[in-house]
């Protein structure tokens, strides 16, 4: 637990190394291509998110995830299905990593009926309920607000379930966020909170805004575990995630994970990337997730240039699916504006 | 049938809820063995243990976010905040989450907590801590505001807002929590939204809530004996606000006052005439409605000048005749 950086764990290991450490991760080779197959289709989603926009389908805004895709991964395979996910705003990724249906997801982008939240949400509000996903949230912040809650109600219930909250480096400046650690902290609430350190606040450059980086440093002064690691390297978030969700589900309290990574498209659709350069995401695009894990996979002969084509085929068969589902869904109805004020 | 007060109201209420609902549980400061800052939850520590009785650090944002989280996922918390103008501190979650979960993820969520706040002025505690801010509250789809003015109502209203299923701010009038008044000994709930008689009668509406009607009554009560006959309307909940009734009593008695603690611009009232103006009642006028509210100020601290900031009896009075005279 030291304040630097726990480097790529898996960048200087030799190919044979990384697999033996994956096994007893628990991770067989299926799972590391279906891990692989998970980043594709959340980039294809994304990026077909972006086309949509461009081609005036969308009605609002969007935050995409494109570049941050080891992150939503190497957590959402961790998770287990009844564990409560409290999402961001950049949040799609999360979504299709935990198992949400993109159909649903890509009708409540349209603002369609049979979206996820019937239209009234959009790309800032997916949520699935029903399958304990609490949603995404529009508020910077907004799930770690819910989170110490969430975690105090699986205590009572004396359940072994898990909050994952996820928020962006920009969260951990609301006052929220102390307030919530806190309360964390002296309760042992099963909450992992897992910041992903993009770099930028909107257009606000992390040090620039913050008085103390890394942001688990601020984990520790309240008393909770903290590490700051590699976001695009998918196995190490693995591990920290799989780590973290033995301590914390077995009642020793949250547990922090600052996730170092990166985004390719602007804050929203507003951003002119002023505030960076084209050489500086270049560069990171260069050692972006899936680049990455991808060479990992090919050098470990379990897949091949074929089978990367078959995948994003695939995958891009799936997201045009969930198009044409959303484009040939109904728009919810009029008369239904004021339901669901009230329950 | 027992007299008890509006504290002991309150804190039945909530242990009976407790009792019967295992999910019910009571978060905020100060609530354990302190008993709150207005003694209402004291002894539940003893009965109830610190898990059910979750005393928080200074957080209200984080009480109340929390009281939301446990909520959304089969809770039914209940928060108490030691002031209500400590709920300044925690609108976002209120806001921004509780208020708003439901609609916006698509009728899937269901938010079902009380946030209990003791409101308004008559302590001395100055400005941060007298103010009377349901009208803030009342604008916020999604959210329910009750503010009961008798210990039958607190009962009964908090056993409906710990049932209800969404997110309910319960306001308290500090002033009001020693004032006695009969509670059954057996279960017995009253549904929001439906407003209450407080005194009958002919010559004129008062509408009005909290510790004003309290004020109200007593005024109807005085000039009864002059043969002025006064109809004192508790809503007893302001969102929903239930208009029929105030409608009703309007086209009855051809006159309405409205009389609230809280500032006057932007004030409740305000909602009140509206409905008024949009209903057939209006035609029953018999001369202009009026309001009489808290000065557009902060609390002041000196006892004088606290008391000048909301109506008093004299005030509700003083209106009532000039209103009757038609001098406005």
């Amino acid at each position: 637990m030291g304040t630097e950086k726990i480097k790529a764990a898996y960048d200087n290991l030799q190919t044979e190394d990384v697999l033996k450490k994956a096994k007893e991760l628990g991770l067989d080779n299926d799972t590391l291509v279906n891990m692989y197959r998970t980043m594709i289709k959340i980039r294809l989603f994304e990026e077909k998110a972006d086309q949509l926009y461009a081609l005036g389908k969308v009605h609002g805004t969007m935050h995409l995830s494109a570049g941050q895709e080891a992150v939503a991964v190497g957590a959402g395979f961790v998770t287990r299905d009844d564990d409560y996910l409290l999402n961001h705003h950049r949040g799609h990724g999360h979504f299709i990593a935990s198992g949400a249906d993109i159909n649903k997801m890509m009708a409540e982008f349209l603002g369609k009926e049979t979206g996820y939240c019937h239209g009234r949400g959009g790309s800032m509000h997916i949520a699935d309920i029903t399958a304990n996903n609490l949603g995404a949230n529009g508020i910077v912040g907004g799930g770690i607000e819910l989170a110490a809650g969430v975690g105090l109600a699986v205590q009572m219930q004396k359940t072994d379930q898990l909050v994952l909250v996820l928020f962006g480096d920009g969260a951990t400046n609301e006052g929220i966020f102390h307030e919530s650690l806190n309360m964390s902290a002296i309760w042992d609430l099963p909450v992992i909170y897992l910041c992903e350190n993009n770099h930028y606040g909107m257009s606000a450059e992390v040090a620039r805004v913050s008085s103390k980086v890394p942001f688990k440093d601020r984990a520790l002064a309240h008393g909770i575990p903290g590490y700051f690691i590699d976001g695009n390297d998918v196995l190490a978030v693995y591990e920290f995630m799989k780590n973290a969700t033995e301590y914390t589900r077995t009642g020793k309290g949250p547990v922090f994970i600052e996730v170092e990574t990166y985004r390719y498209f602007g804050h929203s659709k507003s951003d002119r990337n002023l505030y960076r350069s084209r050489e500086e995401i270049e560069a990171w695009k260069k050692r972006g997730p899936i680049l990455r894990f991808e060479k990992l996979l090919i050098d470990a002969k379990l897949i091949n240039d074929v089978k990367v084509k078959e995948i994003y085929q695939d995958m891009g068969a799936l997201i045009e699916k969930a198009v044409t589902f959303a484009e040939n869904s109904p728009e919810p109805e009029i008369k239904d504006v004021m339901e669901w004020v009230y329950a | 049938m027992p007299e008890i007060t509006y504290r002991g109201a309150i804190h039945d209420a909530m242990v009976e809820e407790m009792r019967r609902d295992k999910r019910v549980f009571l978060i905020g400061e100060d609530i354990g063995v302190y008993g709150g800052a207005f003694g209402v939850s004291q002894g539940m520590l003893a009965e109830f243990g610190p898990e059910r009785i979750r005393e928080t650090p200074i957080s209200e944002q984080a009480i109340v976010g929390a009281a939301a989280g446990a909520a959304m996922v089969g809770m039914r918390p209940i928060a108490e905040l030691m002031f209500m103008d400590f709920v300044l501190l925690a609108m976002e979650p209120l806001v921004n989450q509780a208020a708003k979960a439901r609609y916006m993820f698509g009728g899937k969520a269901k938010v079902p907590m009380v946030i209990r706040m003791p409101s308004g002025s008559g302590t001395g505690a100055a400005a941060q801590h007298s103010q009377s801010l349901e009208s803030i509250l009342m604008h916020i789809p999604g959210i329910k505001v009750v503010a009961p003015s008798t210990p039958y109502d607190a009962k009964g209203l908090l056993i409906s807002s710990i049932r209800d299923p969404n997110p309910v701010c319960f306001v308290e009038h500090k002033l009001l929590y020693k004032i006695k008044g009969e509670v059954p000994a057996e279960e017995y709930s009253i549904p929001l939204g439906v407003a209450d008689i407080k005194h009958e009668g002919r010559d004129i509406t008062v509408v009005t809530s909290g510790i004003m009607v309290q004020k109200s009554i007593a005024v109807a009560r005085k000039l009864e004996t002059e043969g002025i006959s006064i109809e004192v309307i508790d809503p007893r909940t302001l969102r929903p606000l239930d208009t029929d009734a105030i409608a009703r009593s309007v086209k009855k008695t051809g006159r309405l006052l409205v009389v609230h603690e809280a500032v006057k611009t932007g004030g409740w009232a305000g909602e009140v005439m509206a409905s008024v103006s949009e209903s057939p009642a209006f035609d029953y006028l018999d001369s202009p409605m009026r309001r009489l509210t808290g000065k557009d100020i902060p609390i002041p601290y000196n006892r004088n000048l606290e008391a000048a900031a909301v109506p008093q009896e004299e005030d509700i009075e003083r209106e009532i005749r000039a209103i009757l005279n038609n001098q406005y």
